[in-house]
C-alpha cells in the first residue's frame, strides 16, 4: 500500500448536500458529526475515502458522506469491502454496520472480515434493536425486551459484539459512544491500525430503544461508569472533579478482573492494572466486565496488528507470478496439444 | 479364462474397421475409472480422432467399495468422423467389478463387448451387488460377447518385481486396463507414460509399476491367445482443418475463455468464488492463473463470493463468480444490487440436478427460470448459454463483453455435462479476437460542473466511475436511483423510467441473428435446443434428414435476450420440439415470448438425451 497523501479538509468538505434522513435526536448524528470532525484532522483525502454499509438506519450513513459511498444488500457490507480492497488496496475503507446487520444477517462476513484482517474501519453502530424495520429485539437487545416481536419480552441471550469480534481473531478492537467527545480518538486509533480495525459504538436509539445506554452514557456520574483506556496508562477511573478514586485490579485467585480502591498518586501499590492494549487475556476481561459491578470499559481495548489479508494476497501473487509470462496464446495452447497438417489433415505428433 | 459368447454376432464382427467406438471404463469410484477414462482421451485425441466424453461419477468421494451406488464411470464416443456426442450406447464396457456390469449393462449395445475381471467377481462382491450368483457363469450376458479373466492377478503379477503389497500393486489394474483398451485401439502409450512419471515423480517406484501395469495390458492383448471378441480395432484419424488442436473441458475452457474476456476488456480479473459441485474446478483453474492480472478469492459462502465480486467491479475490475443451482440461489439478492447498481458481473452457473441439494454430480438444464427470471422485482439479466466444452471458451468472451459494454451482470449457462466432458479444440488465435476495452469516466460529465453517474449513453449503459478518481466521489447503492443523479428516489415516475430504463438496456444488448444448425428456415419441424442438448439433436436431426425428413436443428446461444429474427424463423415451421433437460423451461418462453406452439420434449434423468431417443421423437413429431 502506498503511503497516503494528507490532504487539507474540513468537515464542511465531508458533507453531502443529501437531506439528512434519521429521526431527529437519533445518536447517528452525533457520529455522522464524530467522523466528519476525524476525517480532515487524519489529513483524508475524500476522492480516495470509500464509506461501505448494509442495511439499516446506519447504512444510510454513505449518502451523508461527501466521499465515494457503496449502500449494499442486508449484512453483506464486509464481503463488497473484502472485493473492493482486494481490487484497490489503497482506498481507504471505512464499514458501516449495526447490530442486526453485522451480527446477525451478516454475523458470518463479519467473522470472516476479522479473522482475514482485512485493512478498513469497521463502526459497528449498537442500539440494541431493529430501527429501520420498527423496533423489533435484536441479537444484541437484553433478555426481557418488550417489542413488537417480543410482546412480552425477549428470552434471547444477547452477544457481545467485542466479545465476538475479539473471539473471531480481530486484532483491534475498539469502543465509544455517540455522543462522547471521545470518539473520534478511538476513530484515530481505528485508521492508524493496519487491519481490520473493529469499533462498537453503542448508539442511542430515541425511538424504539431510547436511554438504555443511559446508565454508563449519562454525563452525571460518568466518571464512576466509564474506565476509559489508554496504552500504558493506569486502569483508574472515578469522578474527574474529585480524581480518580478506583482502578481495575487482577484476583489472581479468581484470574478475574476486579474493582480496587485506589488514586493516581497510590496505584500501583493498590495493584492496579496498567493497560497494555497488546495484551488479549485482558482485553477479553475488560470486554466482558459485567457493567453496575464494573464501569464500562471504553477506547482502545485491544491492538495489536497483524500481516492484512490485502498484504498475503499481494505476496501470494508475487510467488505465483515469478517467472511466468503472461500470455494468452501460450496458455491456450498448453497441455496436450497436437498439429493437423495442412497437407494432410491429420495430426503429426 | 475367456467366456466364450454363444452368439458371436458383434457389431465389431459385422464392421471390422467402425467410423466410431463407444467404449465405457465402469469401476469402483476408488477403481481410478475417471483417470482411465481421462488417458484413454488424452491417447485417442492425439491418434487424430474426433471424440466426445461423458464422466458419471457419484457425489460420494469414496462410496463404500462394491455397492451399486458406488460406481464410477467414464463413456467416450470416438471416431474417424466427426463426434458430437459421447455416445448413446458402448460398444464395449468395461466392468471392474460385479456392481459396474450390473448398474451399466443396460445401456450397453446388443452384441457389445464387456471386459470384466474376475477377480472381483467374489461371492461378498456379488452379494453387494445384489446377483444372486454371478452373471459370468449363467447364460443372463448371452446377447454380448463377454471376456472375462482375472485382471486383479494379472496385475499383482505384473507389478511384483516392484515390491508393492497386494493391496497397492491393485491400485495399478486401472493402468492395466488402460493398456489392453490402448492395443484393443491401436493407440500410443507414450503419452501415457509421459503422464505416469510425472504424475509420480517424488515416488518412481509407484510410476515403474503402474507402467508395468500398463505395458502388461498391452501385451497380453498383443500376445494371449484369444479368439473370438478380444481384436484389435484401428480407427482412422479424422479429417480436420489444420492447426495447433488439445483436448479441452468445459470447466478450463471457461476459465480461459474469462481470462481471455478480461485481456480483451483490458481489466484486471476478480473472480470469488465458494466451493460445489460441478463448479468448483473453474476456481481451481483460475486460481493458477495468476499472472494474467486474475485474482482468486474463495469466499465464506456463496452470497460473499457474488458480494466480493461486486465490491472489486465496483473498484474497477472485472468481477466474476461461479457456482451450481443452489449457490445461484444464494446470491439472488446479490445479483439484483448488481442490477440496480449497473456495474459488470458474470455470473457462471454450470446446472447440476435439482432442487434442493438434488443430483450434485448429475446433468441437467433446469436453472433456466432461475436464470432469466429468479430474482425479486423487475431485475433484467442477460443469459447466454454454452453448447460444448469448446463452445464455453467463445461464450464466456461474449459474456464479459456484455457485461463490460453495458454495465450489468450476465449469466452464463453451461452444466455438469459440459463442465467435465472432454474434446478436442483447435486453439483459437487471440489476435483474433475483437477487443473490447473498459472505459472509465475521468471527469464530470453533466452540465454545471455536476457529476451525473446515472446518466446513459447510446446503448443505455451508465459510466464506471472508480473510487479513488479525483472530484467524481459519489454514492451508489440498492435503492432506487434518480435518473442522471442518482441520488435516491423513490418517486412514481422516476421508479417507471428506472425499470423501464433496466429493461430496454438488456433487451438492446447486441444479438447476432439466429442461424440454423442444421437445414433450412421453414418446412414441417424445428427441432430447437439450447446448451448442452446441441451434440445429440444435431446428430438426431442430421440422421434423421439423411432418412429423408423435413426437419432442421436450431440451437439458440443467446436465452436473453432472444435473437431478434427467432421469433419469425420459428413460425416458419409447422411444429417446434423443443428438447430440453428440465420440465419444459425453454418452451415456455418461446410460447411467451413468440407465441409459437412449441412442444417440449423433456428428460430430467441426470442423463444427457440419447440420439436415438431424439430421433424417435423427431420420428413422432412428424407422423
Amino acid at each position: 500500500m502506498n503511503a497516503p497523501v494528507k490532504i487539507e479538509t474540513t468537515l464542511k468538505d465531508w458533507e453531502t448536500d443529501q437531506e439528512v434522513r434519521w429521526c431527529p435526536g437519533c445518536g447517528d448524528y452525533a457520529i455522522l458529526k464524530a467522523v466528519q470532525r476525524t476525517l480532515p484532522q487524519l489529513g483524508c483525502d475524500p476522492a480516495n475515502t470509500c464509506f461501505i454499509s448494509g442495511i439499516g438506519c446506519s447504512s444510510r450513513f454513505p449518502y451523508y458522506m461527501e466521499s465515494y459511498g457503496f449502500h449494499t444488500i442486508h449484512g453483506r457490507a464486509p464481503a463488497v469491502a473484502t472485493g473492493v480492497k482486494l481490487a484497490n488496496p489503497d482506498l481507504d475503507v471505512w464499514l458501516v454496520t449495526g447490530d442486526g446487520d453485522g451480527l446477525s444477517i451478516g454475523g458470518n462476513h463479519m467473522m470472516h472480515v476479522l479473522r482475514r484482517n482485512v485493512n478498513m474501519q469497521i463502526m459497528l453502530f449498537n442500539n440494541e434493536i431493529y430501527g429501520l424495520t420498527k423496533g423489533q429485539a435484536s441479537p444484541t437487545s437484553r433478555i426481557g425486551t418488550t417489542s413488537p416481536s417480543t410482546p412480552i419480552g425477549s428470552v434471547d441471550r444477547p452477544a457481545n459484539p467485542c466479545s465476538f469480534a475479539l473471539g473471531a481473531g480481530a486484532r483491534f478492537i475498539g469502543r465509544g459512544f455517540d455522543v462522547s467527545k471521545n470518539l473520534p480518538e478511538v476513530l484515530k486509533a481505528a485508521h492508524a491500525h493496519q487491519g481490520a480495525a473493529f469499533i462498537e459504538i453503542f448508539q442511542n436509539c430515541i425511538v424504539y430503544n431510547k436511554d438504555v445506554f443511559e446508565e454508563f452514557a449519562a454525563p452525571k456520574g460518568a466518571g464512576d461508569r466509564q474506565l476509559w483506556l489508554e496504552h500504558g496508562k493506569p486502569m483508574l477511573f472515578g469522578d474527574p472533579k474529585t480524581g480518580f478514586d478506583k482502578g481495575i485490579g487482577l484476583d489472581r485467585d479468581n484470574l478475574a478482573l476486579t474493582v480496587v480502591d485506589a488514586t493516581e498518586e497510590n496505584w500501583e501499590d493498590a495493584g492496579v492494572l496498567v493497560h497494555d492494549a497488546t495484551n488479549r487475556s485482558v482485553a477479553h476481561m475488560l470486554i466482558e466486565m459485567p457493567f453496575g459491578p464494573f464501569p464500562m470499559a471504553l477506547g482502545v481495548i485491544y491492538d495489536d496488528p497483524r500481516p492484512t489479508f490485502e498484504s498475503g494476497v499481494a505476496e501470494e501473487r508475487e510467488k505465483a507470478t515469478a517467472g511466468k509470462e503472461a500470455n494468452l496464446a501460450k496458455l491456450l495452447g498448453t497441455g496436450q496439444t497436437w498439429t493437423v497438417d495442412a497437407n494432410e489433415g491429420h495430426p503429426t505428433d | 479364462m475367456a467366456t466364450q459368447a454363444a452368439d458371436n454376432s458383434s457389431a465389431n464382427d459385422q464392421s471390422p474397421q467402425p467410423e466410431a467406438v463407444v467404449v465405457r471404463f465402469a469401476g469402483d469410484s476408488g477403481d481410478g475409472m475417471q483417470l482411465t477414462g481421462g488417458q484413454f482421451t488424452l491417447s485417442t485425441a492425439l491418434a487424430g480422432n474426433d471424440l466426445a466424453t461423458f464422466p458419471d461419477f457419484p457425489a460420494e468421494i469414496r462410496a463404500p467399495q462394491g455397492t451399486l451406488f458406488g460406481v464410477s464411470a467414464f463413456q467416450i464416443n470416438f471416431g474417424s468422423r466427426q463426434i458430437n456426442t459421447a455416445g448413446d450406447a458402448p460398444d464395449v464396457l468395461v466392468a471392474m467389478n460385479p456392481a459396474a456390469l450390473k448398474v451399466n449393462l443396460s445401456s450397453l449395445k446388443p452384441g457389445g463387448l464387456i471386459i470384466a475381471d474376475t477377480g472381483e467377481f467374489t461371492k461378498r462382491n456379488l452379494d453387494k451387488a445384489k446377483y444372486d450368483q454371478s452373471p459370468l457363469d449363467d447364460d443372463s450376458l448371452a446377447k454380448w460377447d463377454v471376456l472375462a479373466f482375472d485382471i486383479s492377478a494379472l496385475t499383482i503379477e505384473a507389478v511384483k518385481p516392484f515390491g508393492l503389497g497386494n493391496k497397492d500393486a491393485l491400485r495399478s489394474k486401472n493402468m492395466w486396463t488402460l493398456g489392453l483398451a490402448l492395443w484393443m485401439f491401436d493407440r500410443p502409450r507414450g503419452p501415457v507414460q509421459d503422464w505416469l512419471k510425472q504424475k509420480f515423480r517424488s515416488k518412481p517406484e509407484i510410476a515403474d509399476a503402474n507402467i508395468a501395469a500398463l505395458n502388461a495390458g498391452h501385451a497380453y492383448g498383443e500376445t494371449a491367445e484369444i479368439s473370438g471378441p478380444l481384436k484389435q480395432l484401428s480407427i482412422p484419424a479424422v479429417e480436420s482443418e489444420p492447426g495447433l488442436y488439445r483436448t479441452i473441458t468445459g470447466a478450463e475452457a471457461v476459465s480461459l475463455g474469462l481470462v481471455a474476456g478480461a485481456q480483451l476488456a483490458e481489466l484486471p480479473m476478480f473472480f470469488g468464488g465458494y466451493p460445489i459441485t460441478p463448479a468448483s474446478a473453474i476456481l481451481h483453474h483460475l486460481a493458477r492463473l495468476k499472472q494474467f492480472n486474475v485474482t482468486t478469492f474463495q469466499a465464506e459462502d456463496e452470497i460473499a463470493a457474488i458480494c466480493a465480486a461486486i465490491g472489486a467491479s465496483y473498484a474497477g475490475s472485472l468481477g466474476i463468480t461461479s457456482s451450481s443451482g443452489p449457490g445461484i440461489a444464494l446470491k439472488g439478492e446479490a445479483m439484483g444490487l448488481a442490477i440496480m447498481t449497473e456495474l459488470p458481473l458474470v455470473i457462471v452457473n454450470s446446472q447440476r440436478g435439482g432442487p434442493s441439494t438434488g443430483l450434485p454430480t448429475k446433468t441437467e438444464q433446469s436453472d433456466l427460470y432461475q436464470a432469466v427470471f429468479g430474482r425479486n422485482g423487475d431485475a433484467p439479466m442477460p443469459v447466454v448459454s454454452a453448447c460444448s466444452p469448446g463452445d464455453a471458451f467463445e461464450v464466456a468472451i461474449e459474456a464479459c463483453r456484455i457485461a463490460v459494454e453495458y454495465m450489468t451482470p450476465v449469466m452464463l449457462l453451461t452444466d455438469g455435462y459440459i463442465a467435465n466432458a472432454a474434446e478436442p479444440w483447435k486453439v483459437p488465435d487471440p489476435d483474433t479476437f475483437e477487443p473490447f476495452p473498459a472505459k472509465f469516466l475521468e471527469e464530470k460529465n453533466g452540465p454545471d460542473d455536476n457529476l451525473l453517474p446515472y446518466k446513459r449513453d447510446g446503448k443505455g449503459a451508465r459510466p464506471w466511475i472508480k473510487p479513488g478518481t479525483p472530484d467524481l466521489m459519489h454514492r451508489i447503492g440498492g435503492i432506487e436511483k434518480a435518473q442522471d443523479t442518482g441520488h435516491i428516489d423513490y418517486d412514481p415516475e422516476n421508479h417507471q423510467a428506472m425499470t423501464d430504463a433496466r429493461v430496454n438496456k438488456v433487451l438492446g444488448v447486441s444479438v447476432p441473428d439466429q442461424t440454423i444448425a442444421a437445414g433450412e428456415a421453414g418446412g414441417k419441424l424445428a427441432v430447437v435446443g439450447w446448451g448442452s442438448t446441441y451434440g445429440p439433436i444435431h446428430q438426431a436431426v442430421n440422421r434423421s434428414r439423411v432418412k429423408g425428413l423435413d426437419v432442421s436443428h436450431i440451437h439458440v446461444r443467446h436465452i436473453w435476450p432472444l435473437p431478434a429474427n427467432l421469433g419469425d424463423l420459428l413460425k416458419s415451421y409447422d411444429k417446434v420440439l423443443v428438447p430440453e433437460m428440465n420440465t419444459g423451461q425453454f418452451k415456455t418462453i418461446l410460447r411467451d415470448q413468440f407465441l409459437v406452439d412449441a412442444q417440449p420434449l423433456t428428460k430430467t434423468s441426470g442423463q444427457p438425451f440419447t440420439i436415438a431417443e431424439l430421433e424417435q421423437a423427431i420420428e413422432g413429431a412428424l407422423s
